[in-house]
């Protein structure tokens, strides 16, 4: 045995214990007592095995169906940081707006994982961010390239096929045109229809929700008309909507050619673990 | 000069002021289109774009401006004088907050009901209108014989707060995106997309203006006291119930078509006063036709000023009226 290999032996070994030794102290210093108050954060936290260190979350969390039962601590707008420092913490998931919560939780001595929706790179580099600190590196990274994977399958699927242009819509007065709410040119939702294939009318409106005149979808004349429906009541989500009032706007080529398609479920607008698999949905539905 | 010899003149500039504004409104928007192309036969419906924008897009909208702004500014004109406050709006009865809360439970709930081509959020705001009206009346009416208009203000001051924080509460348990929606129903609308809902409100508005065409006369006299308006012939109960209830008919039906859009009520009816003086044989009319002017006016800065972006015309309309109410205010005191 040489000394070269002798050293490059010592050189493997001490690399491995200082892996190991690094994985554990990870392992030691992951929070096990997690409190989400960002629900597509929860879902992330439960596809990437971390779900057991979650121990609260917010009044809006649905999914997955593990969190019906883990206590409330407010939302958004209203967090109980009382009730959030009783449970005793070790991570709150934050929206990067709680500016209040998230100095309270520093004076308490509470690490925060602070979260914005962004696009949708943003929403991979989350999930891996997320995976790192709460100890679920590799299951997080398996996740997002999983996601990576569907989401280039998706872009293969529709590549070299016209892009149609597309309103995306996630909001309307039922029976009506009024309050219609589409996805401006920034945000993971206008990523996710440009990645299915489509091609956003409101692309030059850097906002991520618009509020769209019937006199500016006329003037857009979008080839089809992508409507998300569902709150958070999942019975309502299968409802048939009725779709007639587009009717009036008859010289817009959707509703000419009848390109006017419903897609059903909140989950297609949450950039979550399910975010390939709603970008997949949006691409059927463009390219039949 | 006689009242009944200038009303012809204040009718004849204000309906042409008004008549313009209607005509010229739809003819501007945030896309170019050509009227040659809009009233050309030739083309087919279906492929005109220009004619659906101004038929569709436009013409409904301004026509429901021109609707809520005549009804709120004769309502504000209305209750001004029964409640002797040049102070009060259309929406100081509890009328406006009753209407929010039917729009904010029909959007939280997702009602999906229609009616003759209605959707829910106005069905359920007109509903609430008239809800609210029918509470304030009875306060006041229980009183003693006729309306106590200080029982009026003031069921109406509560019944806003007591609805308002109903609002709150609905809107603190309701999904973020409904909670959402509801405030900007609260910033008033006018892009009703189709002519079924000027339809529906079209009945209501001439009832209440029917109403109103009548009072103008007691409504002088009222602003000297009901004493002096006794004394001097008019039936001060009918009068007041009239003057009431029309009003909130009016403002009930206006806010279900466009939403509570702030500070017209009080605007218009000052700028007239001030133009054509107290006497209410004018300054109702004239008031209800530039109420109607004002709104398209503001509407169509709404739809242009950051296009395609839509700003609430109640953002423009309460950016005016603002500072123009607190120098009324610091006039009058």
């Amino acid at each position: 045995m040489t000394m070269a290999t002798t050293r490059r032996r010592t050189q493997g070994l001490a690399l491995m214990l200082a892996v190991l030794l690094s994985a554990t102290s990870l392992v030691a210093q992951a929070p096990q007592r997690i409190i989400s108050l960002v629900p597509n954060l929860t879902e992330s936290l439960f596809s990437m095995g971390a779900g057991p260190q979650v121990v609260a979350v917010s009044s809006f969390d649905r999914e997955p169906e593990a969190v019906r039962t883990l206590p409330r601590v407010g939302a958004l707008l209203d967090p109980d940081v009382e009730r959030i420092l009783s449970l005793r913490p070790d991570l709150v998931i934050t929206y990067g707006s709680q500016v209040e919560l998230k100095a309270q939780l520093a004076r308490t001595g509470i690490a925060a994982f602070d979260y914005r929706h962004g696009g949708l790179t943003d929403a991979l580099t989350t999930l891996r961010a997320l995976g790192v600190r709460t100890g679920h590196a590799r299951e997080a990274e398996a996740l997002a390239r999983r996601l990576e994977q569907q989401i280039a399958a998706t872009r293969a699927r529709v590549a070299g096929r016209p892009r149609p242009r597309t309103l995306l819509v996630f909001g309307r007065e039922p029976g009506s045109l009024r309050n219609i709410y589409a996805v401006g040119g920034t945000g993971f939702l206008h990523d996710m229809l440009e990645a299915a294939g489509g091609r956003n009318v409101l692309a030059d409106v850097t906002q991520e929700s618009v509020q769209v005149t019937t006199e500016t979808i006329l003037a857009r004349a979008p080839e089809v008309i992508l409507e998300i429906r569902g709150g958070t009541d999942p019975s309502r989500a299968d409802a048939r909507p009725d779709t007639s009032p587009w009717q009036a706007l008859a010289s817009v080529p959707a509703v000419k050619q009848g390109r006017l398609v419903v897609l059903s479920g909140s989950w297609l607008t949450v950039p979550g673990p399910r975010v390939g698999d709603a970008i997949a949905r949006f691409s059927t539905a463009l390219h039949p | 000069m006689m009242v009944r010899q200038r009303l012809p003149l204040v009718l004849a500039v204000s309906s042409l002021a008004t008549l313009a504004t209607i005509v010229w409104a739809p003819t501007v928007g945030s896309t170019p289109i050509s009227l040659a192309r809009v009233f050309d036969p030739a083309i087919d419906w279906a492929s005109n774009v220009d004619a659906q924008i101004f038929f569709v897009a436009r013409l409904p909208r301004v026509l429901a401006g021109a609707l809520v702004g005549a009804a709120l500014a004769a309502a504000g004109v209305v209750l001004q004088a029964l409640l002797r406050n040049p102070l009060a709006t259309p929406f100081t009865l509890g009328v406006s907050s009753g209407a929010a809360l039917g729009a904010m439970l029909a959007t939280a709930f997702h009602l999906e009901a229609t009616l003759l081509g209605i959707s829910a959020v106005p069905l359920a705001s007109f509903t609430g209108a008239m809800l609210a009206t029918a509470i304030v009346y009875g306060l006041a009416a229980s009183q003693r014989r006729g309306l106590s208009t200080n029982v009026l203000l003031l069921a109406g001051v509560t019944l806003n707060a007591f609805f308002s924080a109903l609002i709150l509460f609905v809107q603190y348990f309701a999904d973020m995106t409904d909670a959402l929606r509801a405030v900007r129903w609260l910033m008033g609308d006018l892009d009703v997309g189709t002519l079924a809902p000027l339809a529906g409100a079209l009945p209501l508005l001439l009832l209440a203006a029917a109403a109103m065409a009548v009072l103008p006369r007691a409504l002088n006299l009222l602003t000297m006291g009901d004493e002096v308006a006794a004394s001097r012939g008019v039936d001060v109960h009918r009068a007041q119930r009239l003057a009431f209830l029309s009003a909130s008919l009016a403002t009930g039906a206006a806010v279900s078509l466009g939403g509570p859009v702030g500070f017209i009520g009080i605007i218009v009816p000052h700028l007239v006063r001030l133009i054509v003086g107290a006497d209410h044989r004018l300054v109702l009319p004239a008031s209800t036709l530039l109420g109607a002017a004002f709104l398209v006016l503001c509407d169509v800065v709404a739809r242009t000023l950051l296009a395609p972006v839509e700003v609430p015309v109640g953002i423009i309309t309460a950016v005016i009226g603002g500072p123009f109410f607190l120098w009324l205010l610091v006039r009058h005191a």
